[in-house]
C-alpha cells in the first residue's frame, strides 16, 4: 500500500464515522458488543462449512447500506490485506484432495470447500471490523471499551495514538517526499539513510510529546485521565438493536436457513 | 507476520485475547502504582511515531525488496516493557481497525505475538542484560539484533502454533514451521539492525532521551523475575485450560494435529461430551465437516441433493441480502433527493 493511500484511507473512515445516520447514533458499546458477537459466530464455523455461513453477510451489509458506506471502499480494502489468508489457504486445496460435492459432473475437493470457508470467513470478519470504525467515532469506541472494562491508561493510550497519528503520518509523508525529491533509483534508499531520517523523526516527536504534555498541565489533565465531557446513555433503540441483532446471530448460527431455504425452493419447483 | 481471522478457530482466539488482555492489565496495574504523568503523552505519541516510521521503506540490502520497522523492540527500549507494551497493542489495535491487519478476532494473538515476546521476554532477558548500563554502539547492536531475533523467532512459532491448533489451514506444522522461521530470521536481524540505528541516533544526538528511558529511575523499568514467573505460569494455565477446552469441543481438530504432528492419524472412538457434540454439529451442519472426512481417497458420500439445495440457498440468500441493500439504498437516495 503506497503512503499516500494508506494516509487517505484512514483520513476517509475518520470522516466516514462522524456520519450522521441511524446506525452512527447507536450506542458505541451496542455496535462493539454486536460485532465481537459476530465475528465469534463467523469464526465458530467448522472448517468444511460455507453456505450456512452466507446468511452472517446480511448484518454487514445492513450496517453499510443504513451507515451510508460506500461498498466499494470496503470491497478495495478487504482485497488489499487479503495476501496471507490466501497465502496460507492456498495450500488446503493442494493438501487436502479427497473429493468433497458433485456438482453438475463436476468433483470438488475437500480443499477448495475449506479454502472457500476460509475466504467467506475473512471477508466477513475484515468487514465486519472496518465497518464497525467507519460507523462509530474513534474516540467512542475508546470510551466503549473502557465502559466495558478495558483497563483506563490502554484506552486513553489508543485516543492519544489515534490524535497523533495524522499529524505524524504528515510528517513521514513529507520526509518520504523529501527524500525521493533527492534520489534517483535506489540511492538514498537504504537503511543508513533510513536510519537518520527515522532517528529524527523520533527526536522531533520527543520534543512534540514534551509540548504536549506541558500544554496538557494547562488544561487540567490529572491523574492520567483525559476528562470526558458529555454522557453517553444507552437508549432503549440501543436495547433494541442489541436483541435484534444477537437473535438474528443466534439464529443464523443455530439454524442452516441456506439449506432450508434451498430445499424449500427445490420442493417448489418438484411439486 | 499478522495473524490473520479466518485462519483461526474461535477458542485458539478467545485464548489469545484472555492472555493479551490479563497482560495489558497486568502491564496498566504496574504502570498505575507509580504513574508518570508525563508517560501517558509520550506513550501515544511515540506509538503514533511507530505508525508513521512504518510508512518510510527502505531497501533491505542484497535482496532489493522493501522493508519496514516493526517497533516492539523499539518501544519497550524507550518507554520499558510495560509502557512499551501497552504502546505496542495500541498500534496492533488502529492496524487491526483501520488497516484490516488481520482482524479483530486475531488481534489478540497480535498483541502477542508481535508485543509481549519483544516486551516481555527480549527486552528484560535479553536486551537489557547485554547492553547494561552505559552502553556503546557496539552492544547497543547486539543486544538489539539478538533481542530482535529472539523475539521474531517466537512471535513466528507462536503463528504457527495458533494456526496449527486452528485447524482451519491444511498446512503440514513442518512444512510450515520451516516456511516461517527462516523467514522471520532474516526479518529479526532487519529489525535489529534498524532498532540499533534509530536508539544509536538517538543516544548520540540526544543522549537523555535513552539514558532516561533505560535507567533506574524510569517509570515501569526493570520486570522484577518472579513477577515474571507468576504471569507465565498462570497464562500457561489459561492456555492450557483453553486449548484442553478446545480438543474436547472440536475432536476433529484434535485429529488433524495429532496426524500432522505424529505422522499418524490414531485417535481413540470418542465418548461422552464430544461425541453428542458432534452428533448436533451433524444434524446442524449442512455439509457435516466429517461426511467426506472419512473417506480418504474414496467416494463423495455426500447426498448429492443436499448439496445442490445448498448452493441453491447459497445464491437466494447471497441474492436476497444484495438485493435488500441495493432496495434500501435506491430508496434513500429517491428520500434524499426529494428532501
Amino acid at each position: 500500500m503506497s503512503f499516500d493511500n494508506a494516509y487517505f484511507s484512514v483520513g476517509f473512515l475518520d470522516r466516514l464515522s462522524y456520519q450522521d445516520t441511524f446506525v452512527h447514533r447507536l450506542d458505541a458499546r451496542a455496535k462493539v458488543i454486536i460485532t465481537a458477537a459476530f465475528l465469534l459466530a463467523v469464526i465458530s464455523f467448522p472448517k468444511y462449512e460455507v453456505s450456512a455461513i452466507l446468511p452472517f453477510s446480511l448484518l454487514p451489509v445492513l450496517l453499510m447500506t443504513l451507515g451510508d458506506i460506500p461498498a466499494g471502499f470496503v470491497l478495495r480494502k478487504i482485497l488489499l490485506v487479503s495476501p496471507f489468508a490466501i497465502l496460507v489457504g492456498i495450500f488446503n486445496p493442494v493438501l487436502d484432495r479427497a473429493a468433497a460435492l458433485e456438482v453438475l459432473g463436476l468433483t470438488i475437493s475437500a480443499g477448495w470447500v475449506s479454502f472457500f470457508s476460509i475466504m467467506v470467513k475473512f471477508t466477513l470478519s475484515i468487514s465486519a471490523a472496518l465497518l464497525l470504525v467507519a460507523t462509530t467515532s474513534f474516540p467512542g469506541i475508546c470510551n466503549a471499551l473502557q465502559r466495558l472494562g478495558v483497563p483506563g491508561i490502554f484506552t486513553t493510550q489508543l485516543v492519544f495514538l489515534y490524535r497523533y497519528m495524522f499529524v505524524l503520518m504528515e510528517e513521514a509523508m513529507r520526509i518520504v517526499r523529501a527524500r525521493d525529491m533527492r534520489s534517483f533509483g535506489q540511492r538514498g534508499r537504504g537503511v543508513r539513510v533510513f536510519v537518520r531520517l527515522v532517528g529524527m523523526l523520533f527526536i522531533r516527536t520527543m520534543s512534540r510529546a514534551e509540548r504536549i504534555y506541558n500544554a496538557m498541565l494547562s488544561r487540567g489533565f490529572v491523574r492520567g485521565d483525559i476528562p470526558q465531557l458529555g454522557q453517553h446513555r444507552f437508549a432503549l433503540i440501543d436495547l433494541v438493536f442489541m436483541i435484534v441483532a444477537l437473535g438474528l446471530l443466534v439464529l443464523f448460527r443455530m439454524v442452516p436457513v441456506t439449506g432450508l431455504i434451498g430445499q424449500y425452493v427445490r420442493g417448489v419447483f418438484a411439486g | 507476520m499478522h495473524m490473520a481471522d479466518a485462519l483461526l478457530s474461535p477458542s485458539v482466539g478467545a485464548t489469545f485475547w484472555a492472555a493479551s488482555l490479563g497482560a495489558i492489565g497486568f502491564a496498566s496495574r504496574r504502570l498505575r502504582e507509580r504513574l508518570d504523568e508525563r508517560l501517558v503523552p509520550l506513550m501515544g505519541v511515540l506509538a503514533a511515531f511507530v505508525f508513521a516510521s512504518q510508512m518510510i521503506n527502505f531497501t533491505i540490502p542484497g535482496t532489493g525488496s522493501s522493508g519496514h520497522l516493526g517497533g516492539g523492540l523499539l518501544l519497550a527500549v524507550v518507554l520499558g516493557p510495560y509502557a512499551g507494551f501497552i504502546a505496542m497493542a495500541s498500534v496492533l489495535s488502529v492496524q487491526a481497525l483501520f488497516f484490516a491487519d488481520g482482524g479483530l478476532l486475531a488481534l489478540g494473538c497480535n498483541i502477542w505475538n508481535l508485543g509481549a515476546y519483544s516486551c516481555f521476554i527480549a527486552y528484560p532477558l535479553i536486551y537489557r542484560p547485554i547492553a547494561g548500563r552505559a552502553p556503546g554502539k557496539r552492544r547497543i547492536f547486539v543486544a538489539s539484533i539478538v533481542s530482535a531475533v529472539a523475539a521474531l523467532q517466537m512471535g513466528a512459532f507462536s503463528v504457527v502454533l495458533e494456526t496449527l491448533f486452528s485447524g482451519r489451514s491444511e498446512l503440514p506444522f513442518g512444512t510450515f514451521l520451516m516456511f516461517m522461521q527462516p523467514v522471520h530470521l532474516a526479518i529479526g536481524i532487519v529489525e535489529g539492525i534498524v532498532t540499533a540505528g534509530v536508539v544509536g541516533y538517538v543516544s548520540h544526538a540526544r543522549p537523555e532521551i535513552i539514558d532516561g528511558a533505560s535507567g533506574q529511575s524510569a517509570p515501569g523499568a526493570g520486570v522484577s523475575v518472579r513477577n515474571l514467573i507468576a504471569v507465565f505460569l498462570l497464562l500457561a494455565a489459561v492456555t492450557g485450560g483453553g486449548l484442553s477446552w478446545f480438543a474436547s469441543e472440536n475432536p476433529d481438530g484434535l485429529e488433524w494435529s495429532i496426524e500432522r504432528v505424529y505422522g499418524r492419524p490414531d485417535l481413540p472412538e470418542q465418548q461422552g461430551a464430544a461425541s453428542a457434540l458432534k452428533n448436533i454439529q451433524e444434524k446442524t451442519a449442512l455439509l457435516p465437516d466429517y461426511g467426506f472426512r472419512e473417506t480418504p481417497g474414496g467416494q463423495a458420500s455426500v447426498e448429492a441433493g443436499r448439496t445442490l439445495s445448498g448452493i441453491a440457498g447459497a445464491a437466494i440468500v447471497l441474492g436476497l441480502v444484495l438485493a435488500l441493500g441495493l432496495g434500501i439504498r435506491a430508496l434513500r437516495d429517491r428520500g434524499g433527493r426529494r428532501a
